[in-house]
């Protein structure tokens, strides 16, 4: 698709409109351009609709109906107009800056929240060719950014001037410190196995079938990684951070409309892109489960979007499934259970890549 | 050439950002600024082919020591008055600190071993990973000192856990491990008996 899109859309107009000397450039830019602009809209596509997949779900598990009305001019359409409804309804809501406010930092926090969760995508391989910067540090890079999604949630809380928000932005401040280590932990195990950084290696490295997967040797990882990725995205049950019942709604309490949108897209966004983070590393990311057979044992994206559509339906179960964690439960869990045991099993699979053990290492 | 306008780029804004870290009298702003810093110098670092550095540098300051920082520093009431009180009486003392620093600094940028042609980065190819070479180095040559940094930082964890854990006489905190082997039986007695007659 982007082959096609430089051939016959970007190749003819920069033929008529930019000098020789630098048409390589500007080919090289647009192209990049493309697929940022096609991970944008396909991430911001994925985030509506799971925003509707989320009330149509665990209304579902409530034994509820969930939105099923919003329509266009009168056509049904079983409610999938909803997030366009509330988009265009944040729009238009007044951004209130309440007072004593740090009126700069203010505005800036759902940025410093958006930014990280999307620029993160990058490096994210969505078949065997088709990723935006190939980059040998993939898994580092990943790492890095999410650990920056907390600023927005800080800085928010602190310019909000309010005692909820900045109670809910120290509660996040710990809580994502706390399980980035985890976290980190999990994923150096991931590099342990596969032997590389690169995103696109380690999903290469899982090749053969499903029981090549790295799900297996690194089974304790896997859920650690996916549980430390609930955590991070302070998804339910550890929402504590904007825990209606003892401070209303934490750190977002202040906002308003867009802003407040703004907040909720880098929410979603996040547990989009740990979703697809746990397809890629423990469930072979592209790679068919059938590989070898006819058809069914191609790899392609579909692969990807499969298995990352489970994980992210995962996230909505337990939020419909567990009461929320009492905030000493998931500094316990995280700091004496988790870090432990990813240590521990470090070493493991540093024990099963040296022993060369069939068929994951061999 | 564009390496060239990135870096200078780069480098007016951490200065800049490295200013407001000193000049800035709100110190969550003052903090934020050095994340800045930070970021900054990330980029220069990453400029140099030395993405191992550049994203751990992003990876352990910006996001957990700073995160950390920012943490205490809003928690602390912080009078801005009483901060900026004693400014020209110290200013004497700052200016000679800065002077010596300025002129130490000089003395060693501006010998013979700093000379700029000595310094030139190596370009390498596309292949080129500096994570793998970081590693090697790191797990080969300089093994020994690897370790005993390791150690030094270990013997620095347990000491900063011992020096603040101090067990209150009177702590009541839960014991989870003892929580969840509890039966059903050693909390709650059921008792079998006769409905009693109405007097």
């Amino acid at each position: 698709m982007f082959e096609f899109i430089r051939q016959n859309i970007w190749g003819p107009l920069i033929e008529l409109a930019v000098p020789d000397a630098f048409q390589g450039y500007v080919l090289y830019t647009l192209d990049i351009f493309t697929k940022v602009i096609v991970i944008l809209v396909g991430v911001l596509i994925a985030f509506a609709y799971t925003t509707y997949a989320e009330r149509r779900v665990i209304g579902a598990i409530q034994l509820r109906i969930g939105p099923n009305r919003v329509g266009f001019f009168g056509f049904h359409t079983w409610g999938l107009a909803q997030p366009v409804a509330d988009g265009v309804k944040a729009i238009f809501k007044e951004l209130i800056i309440p007072s004593g406010a740090n009126k700069t930092l203010f505005i800036i926090a759902p940025i410093m929240s958006l930014g990280p969760s999307m620029a993160a995508w990058a490096v994210i391989p969505f078949d065997d060719v088709t990723v935006l910067a190939d980059i040998n540090a993939g898994l580092l890079y990943i790492i890095a950014l999410t650990s920056l999604a907390v600023y927005g949630i800080i800085i928010a809380g602190w310019a909000s001037n309010s005692k909820y928000a900045f109670l809910g932005a120290m509660r996040s401040a710990a809580q994502i410190v706390s399980y980035e280590i985890a976290m980190g932990f999990a994923l150096v195990g991931v590099l342990v196995a596969s032997g590389s950084l690169n995103l696109g290696d380690i999903v290469n490295a899982q090749s053969g079938s499903v029981v090549h997967w790295f799900w297996l040797p690194l089974l304790p990882l896997f859920f650690i990684y996916y549980i430390s990725g609930v955590a991070e995205t302070n998804r339910s049950p550890f929402d504590v951070v904007e825990g209606e019942t003892e401070i209303v709604a934490g750190f977002q309490v202040e906002y308003s409309g867009l802003a407040f949108a703004t907040f909720f897209i880098a929410e979603y966004a996040n547990m989009i892109l740990v979703s697809v983070l746990t397809a890629i590393l423990f469930w072979g990311g592209w790679l068919s489960p059938f590989q070898g057979l006819p058809l069914l044992g191609e790899s392609s994206i579909l692969w990807l979007l499969l298995k990352s559509s489970f994980f992210l339906y995962t996230f909505l179960w337990i939020r419909a499934t567990f009461p929320r964690y009492r905030y000493d439960q998931i500094m316990r869990l995280g700091w004496k259970v988790f870090v432990p045991i990813t240590i521990v099993w470090i070493v493991v699979v540093a024990g099963m890549v040296v022993g060369g053990m069939p068929p994951w290492f061999d | 050439m564009i390496e060239l306008i990135l870096f200078y780029v780069v480098a007016a804004v951490l200065v800049f950002s490295a200013g407001m870290v000193v000049t800035v009298r709100n110190p969550v702003i003052a903090a934020l600024s050095l994340v800045l810093c930070f970021f900054c110098s990330a980029a220069i670092w990453m400029l140099l082919e030395a993405e191992f550095l550049a994203i751990v540098l992003v990876l352990v300051y910006v996001g957990a020591v700073m995160v950390l920082f920012l943490f205490v520093v809003m928690m602390l009431d912080i009078n801005l008055a009483e901060l900026r009180a004693g400014f020209s009486r110290f200013l004497p003392i700052g200016l000679t600190v800065a002077l010596v620093m300025i002129f130490a600094m000089v003395l060693v940028l501006g010998s013979g071993f700093f000379a700029g042609s000595n310094y030139v980065p190596l370009k390498h190819a596309a292949e080129y990973s500096n994570t793998r070479e970081l590693g090697l180095l790191l797990y080969t040559e300089y093994l020994y000192p690897f370790e005993i940094a390791g150690a030094i930082l270990l013997v620095a964890i347990i000491a900063a856990i011992a020096l603040t854990l101090r067990k209150s006489r009177n702590n009541r905190s839960p014991a989870p491990a003892k929580q969840v082997i509890v039966k059903r039986a050693d909390r709650i007695r059921l008792v079998k008996m006769e409905s009693e007659q109405k007097p």
